[in-house]
Order: structure tokens, then C-alpha cells, then sequence
């Protein structure tokens, strides 16, 4: 049986002492322990950023890629191995800033990943810089003055896209973060979990504090229904995008690889690949 | 009695110009003859000027011919863009619907055949089929049996429905009995009959795509663009029935990284593109290099910059792929030259990418990606699987247990063995941050030295097998050279020098990286003069020997770009002329 521990390497995370993500390590180490996955089963593909080193702060197999573009290499990693479990990490620069086109696609295409972003509203590894989900007025290397510009929605895009599951967490509640990443797992689908993770370095203004003050844990209203979509982008637009916990699950959508015509139970990577002189002969014959 | 014939169709897209093409070419191809045809069409769907110009031959050839025997035109346009190709003696067959008239702007003596093909093909049914009218014209023309192509037309609607056969066969019929009473030298067109042989008959792209499934590759995400959809097109018909798939990505971006994806999953892998969608993958590409993935990358040119002449030939991309990443990577440049080779070097793609370890790109021009033409049926047994250095269950119990698997080992020739997800004590890391031998951020001046040289070091000194094809005159006055679907025009034009007793030879550049300096060395050493032939407006070819260390003082650059592809004829008064004016 597989444990938190086998999830642990022996690397030191490079993060500032104090950064969001760590929680978010943890919180994956002790979901993919109590699932029972074993380590050479998992893939864990990321981004750049601060938040994108994360693949290699696991014992399984990592995979970190250039900005923006995880989600386009995890997908084909799950297309050459759909026995793999498949995580997709990184910040939301990588995420929502470079990559939000391949989130989206993503999110429409349902391929069974877990999308992990550690939200900061911030750029950390680039020093400081505003994101895509820094609020109008933040004020960033890059807007000295406030950004003028608005910060997007990641929720709302991900239930517009048609995403099939969808939660938020926060670094300050591991537990709550093991669970939805757990329950993330085991979705047969695409699923995003978007983390308030909060980068201490840079980001003044979404701190610890400030998070605690104004996220809202969606388990204090007990006839919230996540399978249902309507009442979802409600509750994300009513909390203004801050709510914690499972927001939607779709139960009915079928994962990419249950549509996809010829694609079989075992894993392209898995298969033999010649192809044999009589199908070779007869594929020729159609160019006569 | 002609011993080749050139014959060409044109309308407006939309008219079914390019399926009568393909019906004539098919059905000839099938009868024994050797095809080329090329397709001329501009980026709209319907309206706007098309032809297909098919060229009959009883001997291979990878060029169109110089001149136009029959012209078929379903508008005057058609005349008057393409009747300036017609040769003294040449026919044009034209629709009386459009009351045509030959351009004053065709010199040579030619003549004119109105025909009712519009008003023949309502009579039996419909205006579409005005195509078969004019293909039972020609060949009551050259002497082909009326029946020449009905094979073809059963393959494609008999399983639909036999009337529309027997419909098209009576058009074909209708226009093959308007045609016989027309004052013709009937004998001077009469093509040579055939020497039935087998030949497959198939654009580039085709030969790509099969060479793919044939490899193994299961996998391909892509964008579309021209010249480079059919091999997505293709692939997306063949890889469902042996259990892989397609996947039209959002874009460039996503299509190579989701290539290296499952690529490093241990899937063959093959995205295809062409120039906005290459620099598109760029950043991708130096991934791919930096990790050591073996991804396939197909590459069709076309012309630019920019959205260019989207769908005209050039060749262009060459500095692009051997130098649009950033960083240094090693890589490979495979660039064939006729869809047979496309075939065979899509086989030796996969196998290339996985031995080395490093990208290769497979590099046609658009003339080489769509043009159709006549394929000797490939060797099944020729095509092998050769998976490169993988690591094996007992190496890989061997790693200690708390460590992780040396991915990047620092190995004599530069190649350590690969695992992939889900192998058990194969974890490691892979990162596009320069690593250590498990993968390891390693940022340290020594480490990144060292992981430099293993990762360019695998092509140190290698020449990859038939980098160059010659044929021609050993030691000759002037050395063509050319690269991709130039091949054809440059043969002929050889042919004929020869036959006026001038000493020429021909180096076609079969492989780009690792560029074939001995080789081509040898080649221009033993030639007084050389003529670098391209389709590009800088010389990329000519400078890219120069480059990779290749000097020679009478090296000269013959460069066409006006989108189409060269001709035998310019290439040979191309050749006399320098040769004057070497000599002065
Ligand atoms: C194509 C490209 N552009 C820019 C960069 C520089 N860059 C590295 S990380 C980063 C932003 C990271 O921000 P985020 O994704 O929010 O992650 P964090 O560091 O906050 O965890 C940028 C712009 C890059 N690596 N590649
Ligand atoms: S800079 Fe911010 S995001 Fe990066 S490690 Fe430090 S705290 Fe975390």
C-alpha cells in the first residue's frame, strides 16, 4: 500500500519559507498517498514559475515543460497513457496569463487531468509582477500606478469552457485541499483546482490574512448542489470567485478517451505497433 | 505518336476542376502510365481561377512538363492565364457556354475547339458532368478507349449508386462523339500506348502520413495549414482502426507540446505543419532538444514570409528549422524529394528521433507535399521498427532503492537509455532547465558544459545514410544542386545538357542536419563550376553550405520565387547561360 511518505523525495523546494505552495505539496503528496496510487503511476507535468518546480518536489514522474504549456503536454502524456494518473501544475501566469487558450481547450476537451493552479495574483519567479488575476488597482512592478486592467475569473471561465469538475482551495486548510484534490483524482475527466496559495514574498495585498478574511467555504451552506451548473456560476459570481470546496461536478459528461473511435482499453504505449504485411498491402492498395 | 503528353484543366474553384483532374490522372496512372500533376489554387473555396496540369509520361518524372499540349478550359479566364503555355500545335477544348476566344496574348499556333460541354452534360443529366464531357474529348483526342477511365469512376460512386456511373459514362461517351467530327490531326496526338506496370499514384503528404502509420506513429496532434492538413487528414482516417488518434489541437503551440507529451510517454509521436505554424513551435522545438524527446515534427513549406503565398511553393523554411529555436539544440533536418522518398524518410524519421533521442524535422515544399504523382509500390519489408536505447526491467532494478534514474547519464556517444511513465524505478526527472544526469535543476558552469556537449556530440562527425543523390557526369563543368521537390526539373534539365555533350552532374541534398559536409565536399571539389538551385529569394541553401563550411569560388545561386516551381527549361537556359558567362 502506498503512502504519503512514497510520494516524498529527498529535494528541497527552493520556495521563500512561508510560500503557499508547500501546502499545496503537502496536499498532494497526501492525496495521491490515500488513493493507493503508486509513485512510478503518476505523472506530474508542470509549468514555469515558482509554482511550476513543483513537479520535481514529488516522487513520481515529472515532467516540467516551458511557460504556459502543461496542460498541452500533460494531454498527450494521458493520450500515450491513459493508465497513468496524469496532474497538470502550475502558477496563474502559467495558467490563466500564457496558457489560458490551452486551459480552455482543455476544460472542453475532458481529458481525464487534474489541473493544480496555485493562485497568488501575482508573477513570483519573474519578481513581482502583476497576473491575470490581480484585482483593479493592485499595485505590482507593473502597475506602480494600479492596474487598470481587470482581473479575470478563473471559476467562471473554467464553468464556461464546460469543465467537468471544478474546486478551490486554499494553502491554509491542507485538509480541505487533500480533499478536493483526492476527489479531483478521481473524477473521470478534466478538473481544476484552483489554490489560493499565497506568495509572501511579493503579494502585500493577498495574504494569509487577507485570504482568511474573505474566503468562503461552500461547506457552510449545506443545499449547495454541486452537480448543478446554474447554481455554480451563481455562487461564484455571488462570492466574487472566493468560495472554497467542490463548486461543480458533472456526472454524466464521459472523459475524451471513452468518445475517441478505435482508441483501446490498452494504453498506445502498451501496444504493438507494426502493423502487419496484409493491412500494409491493402492501406497501399487505396493509392491505386 | 506522343511519348508524353501535357494536359491541363481549369476553371473556377468550385467546378469540380480538381476531381476531373484526378479522375484523368488516376485512371491513366492505373493504366501503366507515369503521372505528375500539379495542382494550381489560391486560398478561396469557391470562385477565383484553378487548374490541374497533368503530365503523361512513359518513364518516371517529377516535374511538370514545359509546354501544354491540351488545354481544357471551362472559362476564358482559363485561356487567357494558361493558353501562353501551349505549344505550337497544342488544342484548346472549351465550353461554347462562354463563347471562347484565344488571348492575343498566345503566340504560338494553335487551335480551337468549341464544345458544347455544358449543354452535353444537361442532356445527360447534369451541369456537373460537363467534366466528363470534356475528358471522353480528349481522349477521343490521344486515342485513349472511350471506357479509359471507368475503373476509376465504379471505385468512386458505384458503391453509392450505379446510375451516377453509367450517367458520367454516357457524358464521357457524348463528349468522346462531339469530339469526332472536329478537323483535327487526330494522329499527332495519339499518345504511345502504355507498358502496364503497377504503380501507386499519391501527393507527398500521403507518403508522409503512410510512412507514419507504417513507423508505428499512433499518436498526432495538429493544427491545420496548407500544405500540411492532408497528412492530419489521412491519419485521422488510418489511426482508429490500429488504435491511435488525432487530435486537432488549438493551435502550433499545443500541437508540438503535446506531441513531446506522448512522446515521452513512449508513444511515436508526429505533428505536421508549415512556416506561421513552425515559428508557432519554436520555443516547443528547444524543449524537445533540451529533454532529448524524440518528436517528429513534418514541416511543408510554403511561401512567405508571413501568411505569404499560402498555398504556392517555396522553399524558405531552412534557416527557420535549422535556426528558429533559441538556444542550441541538436536536431535533424530530413528533406526528400519525391513522395517515394517522403514514404521511406517518415519511417526513417521515427526511427532517427528514437535512436538519437533529438527532434527530426521532415522538410518538404508545397510542390513535393501536393503534387500526385507515380510511386513504384513500397517494400513492406524495407520499413523497420527501431525503438533506440531503452532501459531495461533489470537495469532499472538495479538503481538503488530512494534514488532516481539516471534519464540524462553522461554516456561515450551521448545517448543514454530512456524509460517511460509508469516503469517501476525508472523515476526521474525531466525539466527544460539545464539538469543533471536524474534530471535536476543544475544550473552549475561545469554540468551545463558537460550536458552541452552529450547533447550535441551525438551528431558529431555523422552522416546519415543517402544523404545526397547524384547522378550525371562524374567530374563534371557545372554541378547542380538542389534540395526537396526540385529534383525532377533538374534531372531533365541534365538529360538535356548531356545530350548537347556539356558535362553535368546533380547533388540533390537528401538531409540538412547533420549537414553532409564530406560528402557534398567531395561532390563541388570535383566540379569546376556549381549552381545552387532553390526556390527563395536569399540563396538559404547556398548560404547554409557556405555556413557549414563548404567553399568554392565558382558556387553560384539560381533562385526562383515567384511561387511556382522551376521548369526544366529555365534550369538548362539557365545553365547555358552562366556558362557563357563563366567564360568570358
Ligand atoms: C515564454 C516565456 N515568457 C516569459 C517567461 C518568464 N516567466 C517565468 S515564470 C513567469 C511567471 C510566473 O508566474 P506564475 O505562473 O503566476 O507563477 P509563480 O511564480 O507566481 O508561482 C514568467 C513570466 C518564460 N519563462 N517563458
Ligand atoms: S516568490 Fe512568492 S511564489 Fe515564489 S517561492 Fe517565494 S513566496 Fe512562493
Amino acid at each position: 500500500m502506498a503512502t504519503v511518505k512514497e510520494f516524498r523525495n529527498s529535494v528541497r523546494p527552493n520556495w521563500c519559507p512561508g510560500c503557499g505552495d508547500f501546502a499545496v505539496q503537502a496536499a498532494m503528496q497526501r492525496a495521491l498517498g490515500n488513493l493507493d496510487l503508486e509513485p512510478q503511476n503518476v505523472a506530474i507535468i508542470s509549468g514555469i514559475g515558482c509554482s511550476g518546480r513543483i513537479s520535481g518536489y514529488l516522487n513520481a514522474y515529472g515532467f516540467h515543460g516551458v511557460h504556459g504549456r502543461s496542460l498541452p503536454v500533460a494531454q498527450g502524456v494521458k493520450l500515450a497513457n491513459h493508465d497513468l494518473t496524469v496532474l497538470a501544475a502550475g502558477g496563474d501566469g502559467d495558467g490563466f496569463g500564457i496558457g489560458l487558450g490551452h486551459f480552455m481547450h482543455a476544460a472542453r476537451r475532458n481529458m481525464d487531468i487534474t489541473y493544480i493552479v496555485m493562485d497568488n495574483s501575482i508573477y513570483g519567479l519573474t519578481k513581482g509582477q502583476h497576473s491575470p488575476t490581480s484585482a483593479f488597482g493592485f499595485k505590482a512592478k507593473t502597475t506602480p500606478a494600479g492596474n487598470i486592467e481587470n482581473a479575470i475569473s478563473p471559476l467562471q471561465i473554467a464553468l464556461a469552457a464546460g469543465i467537468s469538475f471544478l474546486a478551490q482551495g486554499f494553502s491554509h486548510d491542507v485538509n480541505q485541499l487533500t480533499q478536493i484534490i483526492q476527489a479531483g483524482i478521481e473524477h473521470r475527466g478534466f478538473s481544476l483546482i484552483n489554490v489560493f496559495s499565497p506568495c509572501v514574498t511579493y503579494n502585500k495585498v493577498n495574504t494569509y490574512e487577507w485570504y482568511k478574511e474573505h474566503v468562503v467555504n461552500l461547506e457552510q451552506f449545506p443545499d449547495y448542489d454541486p452537480t448543478n451548473r446554474n447554481m455554480a456560476m451563481l455562487k461564484v459570481a455571488e462570492t466574487d470567485g472566493l468560495c472554497t470546496g467542490l463548486i461543480y461536478k458533472d456526472t454524466v459528461k464521459k472523459p475524451l478517451d471513452a468518445l475517441i473511435e478505435g482508441y483501446k482499453e490498452m494504453p498506445i504505449v502498451h501496444q504493438d505497433i507494426h502493423i502487419d504485411r496484409d493491412f500494409f498491402e491493402k492501406t497501399m492498395e487505396e493509392f491505386n | 505518336m506522343l511519348h508524353e503528353l501535357s494536359w491541363k484543366v481549369g476553371g473556377q474553384q468550385g467546378e469540380g476542376i480538381d476531381s476531373t483532374g484526378k479522375t484523368f490522372s488516376t485512371s491513366l496512372n492505373r493504366m501503366g502510365y507515369y503521372i505528375y500533376s500539379y495542382r494550381h489554387f489560391s486560398s478561396r473555396i469557391k470562385g477565383g481561377h484553378t487548374n490541374d496540369n497533368v503530365r503523361v509520361t512513359t518513364s518516371p518524372k517529377a516535374a511538370s512538363a514545359d509546354y501544354l499540349d491540351i488545354l481544357v478550359a471551362f472559362d476564358q479566364e482559363t485561356i487567357d492565364l494558361n493558353g501562353m503555355e501551349l505549344r505550337d500545335g497544342g488544342v484548346v477544348i472549351a465550353d461554347a457556354k462562354f463563347n471562347p476566344k484565344l488571348s492575343d496574348k498566345i503566340t504560338a499556333n494553335v487551335k480551337l475547339v468549341v464544345m458544347p460541354f455544358t449543354k452535353i452534360a444537361e442532356e445527360h443529366g447534369a451541369v456537373i458532368m460537363k467534366n466528363m464531357v470534356a475528358l471522353g474529348a480528349t481522349a477521343r483526342l490521344v486515342g485513349l478507349d472511350v471506357n479509359f477511365c471507368t475503373p476509376v469512376l465504379q471505385s468512386r460512386f458505384g458503391r453509392k449508386s450505379q446510375k451516377i456511373v453509367d450517367q458520367n459514362l454516357e457524358a464521357i461517351q457524348a463528349g468522346f462523339d462531339a469530339m469526332d467530327g472536329e478537323a483535327i490531326d487526330f494522329a499527332a496526338f495519339k499518345l504511345v500506348p502504355p507498358i502496364p506496370d503497377k504503380h501507386l499514384f499519391m501527393i507527398g503528404n500521403d507518403a508522409i502520413a503512410f510512412g507514419a502509420l507504417a513507423a508505428g506513429a499512433r499518436i498526432m496532434p495538429a493544427y491545420p495549414i496548407t500544405p500540411a492538413s492532408d497528412v492530419m487528414e489521412y491519419l485521422i482516417k488510418k489511426l482508429p482502426k490500429v488504435g491511435g488518434v488525432v487530435v486537432q489541437t488549438e493551435d502550433e503551440i499545443a500541437a508540438l507540446n503535446m506531441t513531446i507529451g506522448a512522446a515521452y510517454a513512449g508513444a511515436r509521436t508526429l505533428t505536421a505543419t508549415s512556416g506561421p505554424g513552425l515559428s508557432l513551435m519554436m520555443e516547443a522545438l528547444g524543449l524537445a532538444g533540451m529533454t532529448e524527446t524524440p518528436v517528429v515534427i513534418i514541416d511543408t513549406q510554403r511561401g512567405g514570409p508571413s501568411t505569404g503565398l499560402p498555398t504556392k511553393h517555396e522553399q524558405s523554411d531552412m534557416y527557420a528549422v535549422l535556426f528558429g529555436n533559441h538556444g542550441e539544440i541538436g536536431k535533424i533536418v530530413l528533406t526528400p524529394s519525391s513522395a517515394e522518398e517522403c514514404f521511406y524518410a517518415s519511417v526513417d524519421a521515427f526511427n532517427y528521433a528514437e535512436k538519437y533521442q533529438c527532434p527530426v524535422i521532415l522538410m518538404t515544399d508545397l510542390a513535393l507535399s501536393l503534387a500526385s504523382q507515380s510511386v513504384a509500390p513500397f517494400d513492406y519489408d524495407k520499413v523497420t521498427i527501431d525503438r533506440g536505447l531503452l532501459a531495461t526491467q533489470e537495469q532499472l532494478d538495479q538503481v538503488p532503492a530512494g534514488q532516481m534514474f539516471k534519464r540524462y547519464e553522461r554516456t561515450e556517444d551521448g545517448i543514454s537509455p530512456r524509460v517511460f511513465p509508469g516503469q517501476l524505478g525508472g523515476i526521474h526527472h525531466v525539466t527544460g532547465v539545464e539538469h543533471s544526469e536524474i534530471g535536476r535543476p543544475d544550473e552549475g558552469p561545469n554540468n551545463h558544459v558537460l550536458m552541452m556537449n552529450k547533447r550535441l556530440n551525438k551528431f558529431d562527425g555523422i552522416e546519415l545514410p543517402n544523404s545526397v543523390s547524384y547522378t550525371g557526369d562524374k567530374n563534371p563543368d557545372v554541378l547542380l544542386i538542389g534540395v526537396g521537390s526540385s529534383i525532377g526539373p533538374i534531372d531533365e534539365a541534365v538529360d538535356r545538357l548531356r545530350n548537347q555533350g556539356i558535362k553535368v552532374g546533380h547533388a540533390q541534398v537528401k538531409v540538412l542536419s547533420p549537414f553532409p559536409l564530406k560528402t557534398m565536399t567531395s561532390y563541388v571539389n570535383s566540379a569546376k563550376q556549381t549552381i545552387v538551385i532553390e526556390s527563395n529569394g536569399t540563396g538559404q541553401l547556398f548560404h547554409l553550405m557556405q555556413f557549414f563550411g563548404l567553399n568554392h569560388p565558382e558556387m553560384k545561386s539560381y533562385l526562383k520565387y515567384d511561387g511556382t516551381p522551376f521548369l526544366a527549361k529555365e534550369i538548362e537556359a539557365h545553365v547555358k547561360g552562366s556558362m557563357i558567362a563563366w567564360q568570358r
